[in-house]
């Protein structure tokens, strides 16, 4: 009953979707004040309706509802209820699902929050939004039905595919989803703009908390995945430019181009073409991810599904909610009132520079990913887009993007002094060079990219640090004035330097683990051990264990340096009952300067074990460095000036007119 | 067929005979090392997007197994690279050849920044000459600005807490740039 | 001028969702590899034969007229499924099935065959898999088949089943033979 409860509770709200998406619209043009005022609650009423189908198939998997297909295809009684409840989004119905609530969580947080919204603006941007979801809720009702009933219900599940039984996959998909499905407000922000004929800086206003909002969680959602697979996969790596990968990094890249783009909107109304085209690009390259995942045309580890007539219905989803905005682009962006005028060598100057760099970092990633494709198309000829490509294109393009980003919070607006901001940062030009020729030093005859991304990292680290140090006057002051201006300076001016020395700490341990990463395999018996690095891996034990829904052979490893113990590592290599793969558990040591790995292979029937052991600078601070853009990110949206819609202070006259 | 493929994968992997060669290594660790470097840039062509280095496919180990015995032989690294290209395509390589199919691959991303950068540069042009455009002060107006500058210092003018911070900032600004 | 820089997203996505389209054809069998040694001549193999008594295998003893070289092992499932229609090729084109047992021992391989059948002219034994990677192999059970020159000219992926028998490797042959 409840299955089909959720199912009807679809039908509802494509209903009001289809009502939300045009009345609005229609209203707007017209001036018909009543249709524009629906765009609200139909918003809110969408997303009940959404949101009750959500619970239902939650419920059916957590009461391990077999008689559901989607569960009985990816669910299992003995699972931990963890994974009964992750498992809703783990397969390509309800993964669809959670993509269309989130989708109308959004639009029902602007009905909601939007009050000082100009009644066009948020009519168009509501009946956009829904128009969007029209297209997705059409898609799950007619191909991907997540209330599909089996004729037979078995009596048991085929579970849940062990490699997803994990608690960072748990979350990663919803993370990832409230990342870039969020772009999609952002996008109808835009659409509707263009429709009106009119951006302003309070247009980009409304639009940068919902884009920083989305960019902080796209950040933590990627981070997760690549955490994830880091610790699971079991060889030490965590970005493989897999094409699924790259479809959720390009609209994090676009994303933050558009952060900044935006910022340029609302402080000098520039730079209103790019914006636009960002927005509305920024949202595409998530649709262009959906495809690519779900219709099977690149075969992937991610994939979902392999269905061509789920492919040519996102095709077409795709060509329209991207094909009419850029139409309409061509069409009204040519006439938009330009704004201030600025010098090359400015702030706005510099966010131009950042933009094409972005832009072009995005499109190398677009072509790497599809040129096999098109390529095996045109000529049946099939190649290979590794990771050498993309660290010779999309890692040499991201230097100049480092060197930018320390000089561009010293230039000012419209006319800005290069030659003072080179002089301001002459100690962070001596650390990168210092930092570039350690790293040589380490290792001479690695890729040469490695001293300069880290010379990078280290430039725009420091540079961050002296830029918020001028800012409070450090070393100028008393350091009495100095904490007070550190403690009244703008949340979001702290979002900017936390977010770029991220950026620099993700970067420096990506080079440290990318550049000089070793391991060690052999095939040891208990009491052996192996040697890596000045480490000493001695193999105590392996012993079985079990947990509800798996066997494993468990290994210990002590490990000891010089003589003093460092760690005990207990790797798992786990057969889970239902679905017979074999999955290795990584065991991980984390210190501040690196990580210490350890695998268990096959056995070789002899009483040795093959053994992986792997030594990663590093590591541990691309995970921090994400983690602290997200802390960025947060603290920017928790800045006063953010909160569109806040609550009116007694006295505040002025705030009244314009939003928080 | 890819459902025989997923097939073919998941039996390669269950049913694999334990060892059917001993996967020794090679006795100098430089040449060892060398090994293990040029099979991670060769692909596997079963698993997905692994390489031959960290998969476990029964296929990655003959592959390994075969770099091993050929760097012993004293092959160079290319020669090796191109003994399975010629077997398997350029598919199995992680790098993608430069050659006229890839043309546009490599130098793409260049080409893109480089007109970018171009179309840019033109449009600065055109502002520049503009009515209203942003241009250095001439000699005339930086005298007329340090006169200005110079009575403003004689009349004490009230500095308020905001500092004027770095470099020009426009109205809105309170220093933040954020 | 400027107005057709405004027109490049528009012109950009519409060349991509043609490519999309022609990708979704579902014709398209993108999960196998193709072949790189179609067109060129057939490794040189030298394998102990399976059966014993027989002569050493090698390709060479059928330099002259086409042949049909099948991958095989006991531990393959597929393989199983293909063997009735191995007969097939022989009996409906008169060409010669030669097999080669890859990554088996000797003793499964034989029994294998005793309780299926023999179709075979020849069998060499691939222990190490070696030859397999000679023919750029990527899993068994693969098929090919060489023409009278001993260039091969086509390959089968996975088993051969009614369906692909008449619809890809029947016509094949035929374009051999003539």
């Amino acid at each position: 009953m409840i299955p089909e409860l959720g199912h009807y509770a679809l039908v509802l709200a494509l209903v009001m979707a289809l009502a939300q998406g045009t009345l609005p619209l229609i209203g707007a043009q017209r001036g018909i004040r009543p249709w524009m005022q629906l765009a609200g609650p139909a918003a809110l009423a969408q997303f009940a309706f959404v949101a009750i189908a959500f619970l239902a198939l939650v419920r059916a998997f957590v009461t391990s509802d077999f008689s559901v297909a989607i569960v009985a295809q990816h669910s299992h009684s003995d699972m931990p209820l963890l994974y009964k409840i992750s498992g809703t989004w783990g397969n390509h119905e309800g993964s669809l699902l959670l993509w269309v609530l989130i989708l109308n969580i959004f639009g029902a947080l602007v009905a909601a929050l939007g009050v000082n919204l100009p009644p066009r603006l948020k009519a168009r941007t509501l009946a956009i939004q829904a128009l969007i979801s029209v297209g997705f809720l059409l898609f799950l009702l007619f191909t991907s039905n997540p209330f599909a009933r089996l004729a037979d219900a078995p009596s048991e599940g085929s579970e849940l595919n062990p490699l997803l039984q994990d608690p960072g996959l748990a979350l990663h998909p919803p993370m990832l989803y409230l990342g870039y499905v969020g772009f999609s407000i952002v996008f109808s922000f835009a659409v509707a703009a263009l429709i009106d004929g009119k951006i302003d800086a309070a247009w980009a206003r409304w639009v940068r908390p919902w884009t920083l909002l989305s960019w902080t969680c796209l950040t933590g959602g990627i981070a997760l995945g690549s955490w994830w697979a880091y610790y699971e996969l079991g060889w030490g790596g965590w970005w493989f430019w897999d094409p699924v990968e790259n479809a959720s990094f390009m609209p994090w890249l676009i994303g933050t181009a558009l952060l900044h783009s935006a910022l340029v909107v609302e402080k000098r109304d520039s730079l209103k073409a790019w914006t636009i085209l960002l927005s509305i690009l920024a949202f595409g390259f998530s649709l262009l991810g959906t495809f690519l995942v779900r219709s099977g045309i690149i075969t992937s580890v991610h994939a979902f599904a392999d269905d061509p007539t789920r492919g040519v219905f996102i095709l077409i989803l795709l060509a329209i909610a991207i094909g009419a905005p850029l139409t309409l682009f061509a069409l009204r962006a040519p006439s938009l009132r330009a704004g201030g005028l600025f010098a090359p060598i400015s702030r706005e100057g510099a966010m131009v520079m950042n933009n094409l760099l972005l832009a072009t970092m995005t499109a190398t990633v677009l072509l790497g990913t599809l040129y096999p494709l098109i390529l095996e198309l045109f000529t049946g000829k099939t190649i290979s887009v590794g990771a050498p490509f993309y660290s010779a294109t999309f890692g040499v393009l991201a230097l100049p993007l480092l060197f930018l980003m320390a000089i561009g919070p010293f230039l000012g607006w419209k006319r800005g002094d290069l030659k003072g901001a080179l002089q301001r940062l002459v100690a962070a030009g001596i650390a990168a060079l210092g930092a570039g020729a350690i790293a040589l030093w380490i290792k001479l005859d690695g890729p040469l990219l490695a001293p300069l991304a880290l010379a990078g990292a280290i430039w725009l680290l420091v540079g961050t640090i002296i830029e918020w140090a001028e800012r409070v006057k450090l070393f100028r002051s008393p350091w009495r004035s100095a904490l007070r201006r550190a403690r009244h300076l703008p949340r979001a001016a702290y979002g900017m330097s936390l977010a770029h020395a991220g950026l620099a700490i993700a970067i420096i341990g990506m080079t440290g683990s990318a550049a000089w990463k070793s391991e060690q395999i052999q095939v040891l018996q208990i009491g052996q051990s192996l040697q890596l690095q000045g480490y000493d891996f001695k193999l105590e034990s392996i012993g079985p264990a079990r947990a509800e829904n798996y066997l494993a052979d468990r290994a210990h490893f002590v490990v000891t340096k010089g003589g003093d113990h460092v760690a005990d590592l207990y790797p798992e290599r786990r057969q889970y009952l239902v679905q017979p793969m074999p999955t290795t558990e990584a065991a991980i040591n984390s210190s501040f300067l690196a990580d210490l790995y350890a695998v268990i292979g096959e056995p070789d029937g002899k009483g040795g074990w093959t053994v992986r052991v792997y030594h990663e600078p590093l590591v541990p601070w691309i995970w921090f460095g994400a983690l602290t853009m997200v802390v960025a990110g947060f603290v920017s949206l928790s800045d006063r000036r953010y909160r569109v819609g806040a609550p009116v202070k007694a006295g505040g006259a002025q705030s009244a007119k314009v939003p928080a | 067929m890819t459902a025989w493929r997923a097939l073919l994968a998941v039996l390669i992997l269950a049913l694999a005979w334990p060892a059917m060669a001993q996967e020794a290594q090679l006795a100098d660790p430089q040449l060892e090392q060398r090994a293990r470097d040029l099979a991670r840039e060769i692909r596997c062509v079963v698993c997905q997007a692994q390489s031959v280095a960290d998969s476990d496919a029964d296929i990655a180990k003959d592959m390994r197994i075969l770099i091993r015995e050929q760097i012993a032989a004293g092959r160079s690294d290319q020669e090796i690279r191109d003994y399975l290209v010629a077997r398997y395509g350029d598919f199995v390589l992680f790098e993608p050849p430069f050659k006229a199919s890839t043309y546009v691959l490599w130098i793409g991303p260049f080409a893109l920044f480089g007109l970018a950068l171009l179309g840019t540069v033109v449009f600065f042009r055109r502002r520049a000459a503009s009515p209203g455009a942003v241009t250095a002060l001439s000699a005339e107006e930086q005298r007329r600005v340090a006169e200005l500058l110079a009575e403003g210092d004689n009349q004490t003018l009230d500095k308020g807490p905001g500092d004027k911070g770095l470099g020009d900032k426009g109205p809105g600004d309170k220093g933040s740039g954020a | 001028m400027r107005r057709l820089v405004y027109l490049l997203p528009i012109l950009l996505v519409a060349a991509l969702v043609a490519v999309f389209w022609r990708g979704l054809d579902p014709a398209r069998d993108k999960s196998a590899l193709p072949s790189a040694l179609i067109g060129q001549p057939a490794p040189a193999l030298d394998l102990p034969p399976l059966r014993e008594g027989d002569p050493s295998f090698s390709l060479a003893a059928f330099k002259g007229k086409p042949v049909a070289v099948n991958f095989f092992a006991s531990w393959c499932l597929p393989c199983r499924a293909e063997h009735p229609l191995l007969s097939r090729i022989g009996d409906e084109f008169g060409i010669p099935v030669v097999g080669i047992a890859y990554k088996d021992t000797a003793a499964n391989a034989r029994g294998y065959l005793a309780e299926l059948g023999d179709p075979y002219a020849a069998i060499g034994q691939d222990e190490s898999g070696r030859a397999g990677i000679e023919f750029g192999l990527t899993g068994v059970p693969e098929t090919y088949i060489l023409d009278g020159e001993g260039i091969i000219r086509y390959r089968l992926a996975g088993p051969i089943s009614p369906e692909n028998f008449a619809d890809q490797l029947a016509p094949e042959i035929r374009a051999v033979l003539q």
